[in-house]
């Protein structure tokens, strides 16, 4: 296998006297979905904070494309390229596709040495269609206020967004959540297809059907420990249920 | 396979993407409701007014009226249709006008006393109502961005102090004294003479003996054109620039705004500025006609200019709303207000009337939601 996108070696982060997450070292491999499991509390969440800015790490160390990474803010991780979808997607439901995918990063016409700057609305356009084109996303207008969109058509608005700003590697929480079943798989599809296209993918989840639908390897979390790390087809639901409530532990194992 | 919307089943947390011809009719319908009810009111008035008094509706003159009326509306729903969209709400304007209304007096009559010539006076009042008022939103922002602290409490309180100030500055509320500036305040554009003789005059007014002043109208008068002028910057700040775009985007999700990158905290601190900026702007327009500085100009203001933004179709919520349908909704309060005057109904009733509009508009603009099936923002999944 190729070098490691994300690397986390040893890391550990306390919240006063609680030990959230505890010394754990994962990595992830360009082309690959990989699942990151665990119950409420697990940790898995205090863990992605880390890599995207929003918690500072107690000790260990993250590696992003080979060199040492350390995010104070998550604005510092989505320019090294780490995009993070949480289940609210962060989308201004008021505004159109064009609008959310350049949100904060608008195309501007420059008047008068640029000191009068008017948004290019139609690039805008042209290159969000092209964003969405590559993903075989189809929309039927693309000048309509997403909040009349469904949930998955959402959910593809903010995939798109992240792909179009070059994003190396993808952290999605929960995305198949609050979904009719028809738009789950279509997020699940978009996934397989980010991943075809070489961004690497990082689901965390408890939904166990999504998980055997798309992930090439996962990793269990359990009281803040990483319990296991298995390819997804050497293991099966019943197995992970045991890791996930703490009956199985490889490190006890060993 | 794609990502589609769903044809055949919508899912149970989408809704489907396209609207029916019947629905999509509806829709626009109510979105130009404004327009419409502006339309049908004037046609009302001008089948009534006749026939209750001697005089008719739509004149010249009476247009004209009704510009210079919606000028304190408009500008302070300007600012205010800014603050709105971007889920706050300012309730200082109309105590910042009184600000501005005496700032202004006080630099116009000041400056003029050192020997600055009456145009420059005129600008340096211009300059004392906007910066001051400005300052008092940025003061405003600051406190709602950093501090966190809710706007409707922040404006509450700086309306208050905004008032104290003005009304100790004013010395006896009112500020006199000032140069003769009715050139800037009474003017206009544009003059019309009617009868044998008459005529348009562009930028001068024609000299004419006193029997003959009632034949003259003033077309445009410089207010209205300053006005005019805000409304078309505004207009570009919002539909057209960066700045109006982020405005959308932290009335609809603020915390998306956040994470996009959005300089969040300093958009709110200009959005408040603008708003106290245009109410100062309105409060010079006041000196300017009434050729005296008034620490109680704003003072019934707040109110109408809020209702104007609603009647407009700026949703509370944040997130929509347009400058054209602010301006649009100045006007109904204006004409309804007009109008009814001139049906001799006890002005009491307009209170009545322009409250019934305000519910009414806010009732038309859910039951368009409920057709597109919006949902109540920030509760998103």
């Amino acid at each position: 296998m190729s070098d490691p996108v994300l690397s986390i070696r040893k890391l550990t982060k306390r919240f006063g006297g609680l030990t959230a997450v505890n010394a754990v070292s994962w990595d992830v491999y360009p082309g690959e979905v990989v699942a990151l499991l665990g119950d409420n509390g697990a940790g898995k969440s205090t863990l992605i904070k880390c890599v995207s800015g929003v918690y500072q790490p107690s000790e260990g160390e993250i590696f992003f494309a080979g060199k040492q990474v350390h995010f104070s803010k998550p604005i510092d991780s989505r320019s090294a390229g780490i995009e993070t979808i949480y289940q609210d997607l962060a989308l201004a439901n008021n505004l159109d596709v064009p609008a959310n995918i350049f949100l904060g990063r608008e195309v501007k016409h420059r008047y008068l040495g640029g000191l009068i700057r008017t948004l290019d609305e139609r690039t805008m356009r042209s290159e969000s269609q092209t964003a969405l084109d590559a993903l075989e996303i189809h929309f039927p207008t693309l000048t309509q206020p997403i909040e009349s969109l469904s949930g998955g058509m959402r959910q593809a608005v903010a995939i798109a967004r992240a792909v179009y700003w070059k994003a190396r590697l993808m952290i999605m929480d929960e995305p198949t959540n609050n979904l009719g079943v028809p738009e789950q798989q279509k997020v699940l599809d978009l996934i397989r297809r980010l991943r075809d296209s070489g961004v690497p993918v990082i689901l965390i989840t408890h939904t166990l059907p999504d998980v055997f639908a798309v992930s090439d390897r996962l990793m269990v979390m359990h009281r803040g420990r990483k319990v296991t790390e298995k390819r997804t087809s050497d293991t099966n639901t019943e197995e992970l249920v045991g890791y996930m409530v703490g009956v199985r532990d490889d490190t006890r194992a060993a | 396979m794609a990502v589609q919307p769903s044809e055949a089943a919508p899912p149970a947390g989408g809704r489907p993407a396209q609207l029916s011809p019947g629905k999509r009719f509806l829709v626009t319908v109510s979105g130009l409701w404004a327009w419409l009810f502006l339309a049908l009111m004037i046609l009302f008035f001008v089948v009534t007014v006749p026939v209750f008094s001697s005089a008719t509706f739509v004149t010249v003159r009476n247009s004209q009226n009704i510009l210079v009326a919606i000028v304190p509306i408009v500008l302070l729903g300007l600012g205010q249709t800014f603050v709105i969209i971007s889920a706050g709400i300012d309730l200082s304007v109309g105590w910042v006008m009184s600000l501005g209304s005496v700032l202004s007096a006080l630099a116009i009559r000041d400056s003029y006393n050192m020997g600055a010539p009456i145009w420059l006076a005129v600008i340096l009042g211009l300059l004392a109502g906007a910066l001051g008022g400005a300052a008092v939103g940025i003061i405003n922002g600051t406190i709602i961005a950093k501090l966190k602290v809710p706007a409707f409490i922040v404006t509450l309180g700086t309306s208050f102090i905004v008032r104290g100030m003005a009304l100790l500055m004013s010395e006896n509320t009112t500020v006199i004294g000032l140069p003769d500036i009715r050139a800037y305040g009474n003017e206009s554009l544009l003059y019309y003479v009617r009868g044998a003789g008459g005529g348009f005059y562009f930028l001068q007014r024609p000299q004419l003996a006193t029997d003959q002043l009632r034949q003259l109208d003033r077309i445009l008068p410089w207010p209205v054109v300053v006005t005019a002028v805000v409304v078309a910057i505004v207009m570009f700040i919002l539909h057209r620039t960066q700045f109006g775009r982020h405005t959308y985007a932290i009335g609809g999700n603020l915390e998306a705004a956040r994470r996009a990158g959005i300089p969040v905290d300093r958009r709110i601190i200009a959005i408040y500025a603008l708003s106290a900026a245009t109410a100062g702007i309105a409060g010079f327009l006041s000196t300017l006609q009434y050729t005296a500085g008034s620490a109680v100009i704003g003072d019934s203001l707040l109110l109408s200019s809020i209702a104007a933004v609603i009647i407009g179709g700026v949703s509370l919520f944040g997130g929509a709303g347009t400058i054209m349908g602010t301006v649009i909704g100045s006007l109904i309060i204006a004409v309804l207000t007009t109008g009814l005057v001139m049906l001799n109904v006890q002005a009491f009733w307009q209170f009545i009337v322009v409250g019934t509009v305000v519910i009414v508009a806010v009732l038309i603009d859910q039951s368009r939601d409920l057709i597109v099936g919006r949902n109540e923002r920030g509760s998103e999944t």
